[in-house]
């Protein structure tokens, strides 16, 4: 369940009519309720679908209830369409960077903005496919399409029908944070909730916020030839990633073009002559913006309203969501929660992995024999996938400071990675974090073209207690940038022989 | 052969040290002993460069360079300037809290530029003004003058102030806005800030402020080099202008088993490898021809590049190997790195004069240079005039490499042992 209640389909194009009936068929008939469900899942997101298909596999009698379209932000408003429009953008810049590659820059490089666009609804009908309602339907789970209600601490009510349930998931996902800017409101804003509906590219525009999306889309936009500002209230862009990578991003940025107003807060809009005039601060500094389009990128709120979550005793903030423990139960023992509804990390494989966290928690002692898992032990990496992408995994340097872990980083610029030289992506690096002294690894940072494929070797490292020292013995495929990895292992086997002033160093324990 | 050659190094080095200094003679304003921040014209003063020049006098002095009456007058004349300056932190004031705008008007010493109140700019003349009391001893009456004004200076910086109610210092004030937020987080040139703020009687720093800013940095494993990484050169070289850091280590550095200065010499062999691999593949930059810091390079506005796909920086702080790099590099950083790697810098010093002889004038350096952008005549772009900032840093840096004149001083100054031991350091001379 996600908070686009009204589903948009603007462009009214076939793709457009195939991605609705595959999210939101109209004319579906609800199933009347018989009996009680094993599982009731209130969201079809990502937890949601995962949910539900673990359940279905365990024979388990499953309930889903989505108040607005199946596949949560992921598919309709998120990743999908986003990745999609990024790519299109990219081959923009390549094409107009292509004596960098040693190719000729094309006579005629103008952007066909819709052409991009009617390819993301493409893509997004064709990749909606896989979690219709009509497939989910087929493997067994009642689909409810509607509000869903507690109606105390087994039941809930959609659209007048009750759902009596022994164990129940809320996986309702979160909306975006609007900032309360005075005259953005009045003035029109695009969040990743109405983004995706543009036909036009606007002009000029100007991204309120740093953070992944904020920087994900402005780079498209610019990249779409769009004259794009990023306004960030802080003194980098994606405040939790490490200095290096968020500079090398601000670096990236200025490159493509992008005006880059960090420490500037947009603190009004007015419309005048069919312009949005952003008032923008720095410190004592004060300027003014105009343009045709302002995207908003500052954040997410959980879904928690308009549940009735208290008359399920179901304990909820509405910052932080549903409250949970490291089992993922909220304060009713029969209800679970997985998702951006009660964690930090607002990934779609998060969602994931804590849809199955759930579902084995809420019948571990029943269906399943083994014991609860928990959250806590979840090795998550993440993503921005801007160029060069971002991506990270485990400890940050001063998360394992502030616990008093002694870290040592092997680094490598992709600047010494042959593949990145051949491939003109060398901006960036891998940085891997390990406990001084020994192998082991604590965490990653990855700044390069293609980040996120290379951080799961990382994330694959972590979870199997692989260390540096066995990294250093993998044979990894000749010219590839995730050789960086290899090399960042063989810095540490060097480093136990023989430090930079050729001096003996101490042997590190493996991992 | 041996000695022949380290003549003819000392002999270079004296060169450069004296026409380094001899930028703070001509560029002081007699009335009030401010200094100017570069050579160029209207330039206005900025309180780093006064720091730099109060710690030269001393050298100047000791070299024969300067009387010690006319460096006690100098001396005297610029710390009456700021014990007398408008500390209401008004716009157009010269400081507030004990600390200073960043820069001042040459003539008045008010406030320009709308810039900031500048914490580690007032260290750094803070700095200046100390290693000038420690060296003026003598119990004349100007002497004693000099001492207790710069005492006084001292003693009314309200560091705690600068806290903001945080656990680490901001960097910077204005009265317009407020503190500013500048993330200014990592190793940098803060950690002289940091012991002089945690050694003042005063006014020092609450909490576990130095612990805190150290809990932002990143000890790296970079070209083989194992090492607290900094970016731009100047950040392992401003402290160690004062602070002799051989064999003295607080607690990071005792759990890295290494000390700032073999930190700041291992950051010299980094920057090589970084010419060396040249990644933006900028003419010039080789293992004989290196040094990425902050300094004045050409800009994009510059006629005639304005079309150029590259960016240009014009003064920013360069540095390695994430850049910004845009192929200017600070020819007298190599030379401020003396006393941590004297062979691959003296190399650089060489090289850099002999490939390019425009970078210098009147025996000085040049704030940056860009060898790719030469001109038609082949010659390298070079930054116009010198900039106060890279001459004292040269003089400072070859003295302690000479004598270790500057480190010998400041080792028995008070403050800065209270705040060494105050940020955990241990061992060694202390």
């Amino acid at each position: 369940m996600q908070s686009r209640s009204k589903p948009d389909a603007t462009p009214g194009d076939a793709y457009q009519r195939e991605w609705m009936q595959n999210v939101r068929p109209s004319g579906w008939r609800n199933p009347t309720p018989v009996g009680r469900h094993d599982l009731v899942i209130v969201g079809g997101g990502p937890a949601g679908l995962v949910a539900a298909g673990v359940a279905t596999s365990l024979g388990l009698k499953v309930a889903l209830v989505e108040r607005a379209l199946l596949g949560g932000d992921c598919v309709n408003v998120g990743c999908v369409p986003s990745k999609t429009l990024i790519r299109t953008s990219r081959l923009y810049a390549e094409m107009r960077n292509a004596q960098h590659y040693g190719a000729q820059v094309p006579g005629d490089i103008g952007v066909a903005f819709p052409t991009a666009m009617l390819r993301m609804r493409r893509i997004r009908a064709r990749i909606s496919r896989a979690d219709s309602v009509q497939q989910l339907s087929a493997t067994g789970v009642d689909v409810f399409l509607g509000e869903a209600h507690f109606t105390g601490n087994d039941s809930l009510s959609v659209d007048g029908a009750t759902l009596r349930f022994k164990r129940a998931l809320i996986a309702t996902g979160s909306r975006p944070d609007t900032p309360s800017i005075p005259g953005l409101a009045e003035a029109g804003f695009l969040t990743n909730e109405n983004v995706f509906d543009l036909t036009e590219l606007p002009r000029r525009v100007l991204v309120i916020g740093g953070g992944p999306l904020g920087c994900e889309l402005a780079q498209a936009f610019c990249r779409f030839s769009a004259q794009t500002t990023i306004a960030q209230d802080l003194p980098l862009f994606l405040p939790k990633e490490e200095r290096d990578a968020a500079q090398l991003l601000s670096d990236a940025f200025a490159r493509d073009g992008i005006e880059v107003r960090l420490n500037t807060a947009a603190v009004q809009v007015r419309v005048e002559g069919g312009k949005k005039l952003v008032d923008l601060v720095s410190d004592d500094y004060r300027s003014t913006v105009a343009v045709d389009a302002i995207l908003t990128g500052t954040g997410r709120l959980p879904n928690v309203e308009r549940l009735d979550l208290a008359k399920a005793g179901v304990d909820f903030d509405t910052l932080t969501g549903v409250r949970v423990d490291d089992y993922l139960q909220t304060t009713n023992p029969r209800i679970y929660a997985a998702g951006d509804v009660c964690l930090e990390h607002k990934f779609t494989h998060t969602a994931d992995a804590s849809a199955r966290i759930a579902v084995h928690n809420a019948f571990a002692s029943g269906a399943l024999p083994f014991g609860r898992r928990r959250l806590s032990t979840l090795t998550i990496p993440w993503c921005t996938y801007t160029d060069p992408e971002i991506a990270h995994v485990g400890l940050y340097v001063r998360e394992a400071r502030d616990q008093d872990i002694p870290v040592r980083t092997f680094t490598i610029p992709m600047h010494d990675v042959a593949r990145a030289i051949a491939d003109g992506e060398e901006s960036g690096f891998v940085k891997i974090h390990v406990r001084e002294r020994t192998d082991r690894i604590l965490g990653a940072t990855i700044v390069a073209r293609h980040a996120g494929e290379m951080i799961n070797e990382i994330t694959l490292a972590i979870v199997a207690r692989i260390g540096l020292r066995t990294l250093a013995r993998v044979i990894h495929a000749y010219p590839t940038q995730a050789e960086a990895i290899k090399k960042a292992a063989d810095a540490y086997i060097a480093s136990l022989r023989w430090n930079a002033r050729g001096k003996r160093t101490g042997r590190a324990k493996p991992a | 052969m041996t000695q022949a050659l380290e003549s003819a190094d000392d002999a270079l080095l004296a060169l450069l040290q004296r026409a380094a200094f001899e930028y703070f003679l001509p560029a002081m304003n007699p009335a009030n002993g401010l200094i100017g921040d570069n050579s160029r014209a209207n330039a206005p003063s900025s309180i780093a460069v006064v720091g730099f020049a109060l710690s030269s006098y001393p050298v100047a002095v000791e070299r024969g360079w300067l009387s010690r009456a006319d460096a006690i007058a100098r001396t005297l004349a610029v710390l009456r300037f700021f014990g007398d300056s408008d500390q209401s932190g008004s716009p157009g004031a010269t400081g507030y809290k004990g600390f200073y705008y960043h820069f001042l008007d040459f003539h008045t010493g008010a406030r320009v530029w709308h810039s900031e109140l500048s914490m580690i700019d007032t260290a750094l003349l803070i700095a200046g003004a100390l290693t000038a009391a420690m060296y003026f001893d003598a119990d004349t009456a100007d002497e004693i003058a000099l001492r207790e004004l710069a005492d006084m200076l001292f003693r009314r910086i309200d560091w705690r102030w600068a806290q903001d109610g945080g656990e680490t210092l901001r960097q910077g004030w204005k009265p317009e806005c407020g503190f500013l937020h500048y993330g200014w987080e990592g190793y940098n040139e803060a950690i002289l800030l940091y012991v002089l703020a945690l050694g003042s009687p005063t006014h020092p720093l609450e909490g576990d402020c130095y612990h805190a800013w150290t809990e932002t940095y990143q000890w790296e494993n970079l070209y083989g080099y194992d090492f607290l990484y900094g970016g731009p050169l100047f950040v392992h070289q401003f402290s160690h202008a004062w602070i002799d850091f051989r064999g003295i280590q607080d607690r990071f550095m005792r759990e890295k088993r290494c000390d700032y200065f073999e930190n700041s010499r291992r950051a010299t062999l980094v920057q090589r490898e970084y010419a060396q691999r040249n990644p933006g593949e900028f003419a010039g930059y080789d293992e004989h021809c290196w040094g990425l810091s902050a300094c004045d390079g050409p800009s994009d506005e510059l006629p005639g590049v304005a079309d150029e796909p590259r960016r240009l920086f014009g003064y920013a702080a360069r540095g390695v190997p994430y850049g910004p790099d845009d192929g200017t590099l600070a020819g007298w950083a190599p030379l401020a790195s003396l006393p941590f790697a004297p062979e691959i810098a003296l190399d650089a010093v060489r090289n850099i004069q002999r490939r390019y002889p425009e970078t210098m004038s009147g025996g000085r350096y040049a704030s940056g240079f860009n060898p790719t952008l030469a001109g038609a005549d082949g010659r390298a772009w070079v930054s116009a005039g010198h900039f106060g900032l890279d001459q004292g840093i040269v003089v400072m840096m070859i003295e302690n490499h000479r004598s270790g004149m500057i480190w010998r001083l400041m080792r028995h100054c008070p403050y800065i042992r209270a705040g060494l031991h105050h940020a955990s350091f241990r061992g060694g001379w202390l």
